[in-house]
């Protein structure tokens, strides 16, 4: 079976498929990829189906020597990327000849890329799922991030789906300053203060340097809860702002825990959680509350164009 | 007492809460409607999760019709709860208590003026209800402790609690299932693995189950633990 050798594994490589669900009830977090469109538009791009699992590169990248000829697409968030020393394209399939070298440069924006290799990588899942969820060292490799010397493998690509061609517009737009993150309220909003969704709104706020694929700890105006911070716990939503005493909220994001014990103010609409999983410390959100509709109406606008990439290509 | 909302929390998860406290018969009603979700298979729901007193249902917006589930979901927790439900045979732990194994109780012990050999017989006497399974995979809240020996968490927190070491924090218990930092008062620790994935069934201990302890000694738990 053909594969990579990991030459430097970067700053935090792991391997992501869509996934650890159906488990939460057992305390097993979701994981899977912090930008799951980025994710599926890489596996698109070179003929892989959405669920396969990828390799997820967080700010500093990795350098990988391929074993065969493989075809592979980078997407998400934009860095230098060498192949053999020269560059290789952003967002677009191309051809890794055997023994080449592929190595992440300078991150030039976002924070986290997505490397799909045709094929997908070939780990054995873990209650049904090959991503990696690092605190609980399940999934991918051994529980853990890529590191020097390690190998992956990749699966049998499938003969009959062809590689995409890349989307004339992007599907999801790296984040701008501040990044427009869209909320709807719930499911606790009202165990805050009545002015607190407003609050929420006044001014950016800043991801905090203690942030990570759990969630982001967010630094800004103060959110005030009606009745004391403490909840009798219960489930964590991904995308959910839970608020502890501090008054300051926390983004929970793939790697969250599958319950905890403070009241969640407003929840992030699917359709900007891609969005969100391109962020990193230092990055400022702007959040604003809509309505369930323009809740569907942005996922169905961004379901509509991956689905045109994936058809497309038949 | 038949007090339920249901709340969306984003566009991908619903949850219904039930009265806001701690209390097996709002528990097991949680719990009952979490089963009978699960039982359902509805499509498009990807996971149903039940906690102390509410139940987290996630879904695929893209292939779920929101209010149709909203509706279905209401009507399930409107269901008059029927708590004899199925009776499970308890899950059996067995604990080496004190020593290295169990470095806190003797502070447990000293807490409720009671001798070691009698907190061991407090907590093993009463059989405890599995709350909720969350913080990492296969850690069951268990409860209710008995007051007496209900300790508060550590003041600071291990860094490291070994796998199978069983915990108090107030009337709360627990086994720790893998290696994580922890803050409950560490009594003892069984040789069972409360999660192993390459198990035919990787959880030792579910939501509802109930759960009993019984103390076994060093030699056991060695024997045990191979």
């Amino acid at each position: 079976m053909s594969g990579v050798r990991v030459i430097r594994g970067g700053m935090l490589t792991t391997i992501q498929d869509t996934g650890r669900w159906g488990y939460q009830s057992r305390g097993v977090p979701v994981a899977g990829p912090m930008d799951p469109v980025s994710h599926r538009l890489a596996n698109a791009l070179v003929g892989n189906e959405r669920a396969a699992a990828t390799l997820e590169v967080t700010l500093l990248g990795p350098e990988l020597e391929f074993e065969d000829e493989r075809v592979v697409a980078v997407t998400g968030a934009e860095f230098e990327i060498m192949l053999d020393g020269r560059p290789a394209p952003h967002g677009t399939p191309f051809l890794v000849a055997k023994e080449s070298h592929l190595r992440f440069g300078q991150r030039r924006r976002g924070s986290r890329a997505y490397l799909a290799i045709r094929g997908g990588v070939s780990v054995p899942p873990v209650l049904g799922s090959r991503s990696t969820h690092v605190i609980s060292a399940m999934g991918g490799m051994s529980g853990r991030p890529l590191r020097t010397g390690d190998r992956i493998t990749f699966g049998v690509a499938d003969a009959t789906r062809p590689t995409a061609a890349p989307p004339a517009e992007p599907v999801v737009e790296l984040p701008s300053r501040p990044a427009r993150l869209r909320v709807l309220p719930g499911p606790q909003a009202d165990a805050f203060t009545s002015d607190a969704l407003e609050t929420l709104q006044s001014a950016p706020y800043t991801v905090g340097q203690q942030s990570d694929r759990m969630g982001f700890r967010l630094e800004g105006p103060r959110l005030t809860h009606a009745h004391g911070a403490d909840i009798i716990s219960d489930a964590t939503p991904l995308g959910v702002l839970q608020v502890p005493a501090s008054g300051q909220p926390i983004l929970l994001m793939a790697d969250r825990q599958t319950t905890g014990g403070y009241p969640k103010l407003a929840t992030l609409i699917s359709a900007d959680m891609a969005v969100a999983g391109q962020l990193g410390p230092g990055d400022t959100i702007a959040f604003s509350v809509c309505t369930p509709r323009e809740a569907m109406a942005a996922l169905i606008a961004q379901e509509r164009a991956l689905m045109v990439l994936e058809l497309g290509r038949q | 007492m038949n007090a339920f909302r249901v709340v969306p929390a984003g566009d991908a998860a619903l949850v219904v809460e039930f009265e806001a406290r701690i209390d097996p018969s709002v528990n097991a009603r949680a719990i009952r409607l979490a089963e009978a979700l699960q039982a359902a298979c509805v499509p498009g729901v990807l996971d149903v999760v039940p906690t102390f007193r509410s139940v987290a249902i996630y879904f695929d917006p893209l292939h779920t019709n929101s209010d149709v589930l909203f509706a279905r979901v209401e009507a399930e927790a409107a269901k008059p709860s029927s708590d004899t439900g199925t009776v499970r045979p308890a899950v059996r732990v067995p604990v080496c208590y004190g020593g290295e194994l169990g470095p806190d109780l003797a502070a447990v012990a000293a807490f409720s003026h009671l001798s070691e050999a009698e907190v061991i017989a407090a907590h093993t006497t009463r059989t405890y209800r599995a709350f909720m399974v969350g913080f990492v995979p296969g850690f069951a809240y268990l409860g209710i402790v008995e007051e007496r020996i209900a300790m508060p968490r550590r003041d600071t927190p291990r860094v490291r609690v070994p796998i199978g070491s069983v915990g108090i924090a107030g009337v709360q218990t627990g086994i720790y299932p893998m290696e994580t930092p922890g803050g409950w008062q560490l009594v003892g620790r069984t040789p069972l693995k409360p999660f192993d994935p390459d198990r035919p069934e990787p959880f030792l201990i579910k939501a509802g189950d109930a759960v009993q302890f019984y103390a076994i000694d060093h030699d056991r738990f060695l024997k045990m633990e191979r």
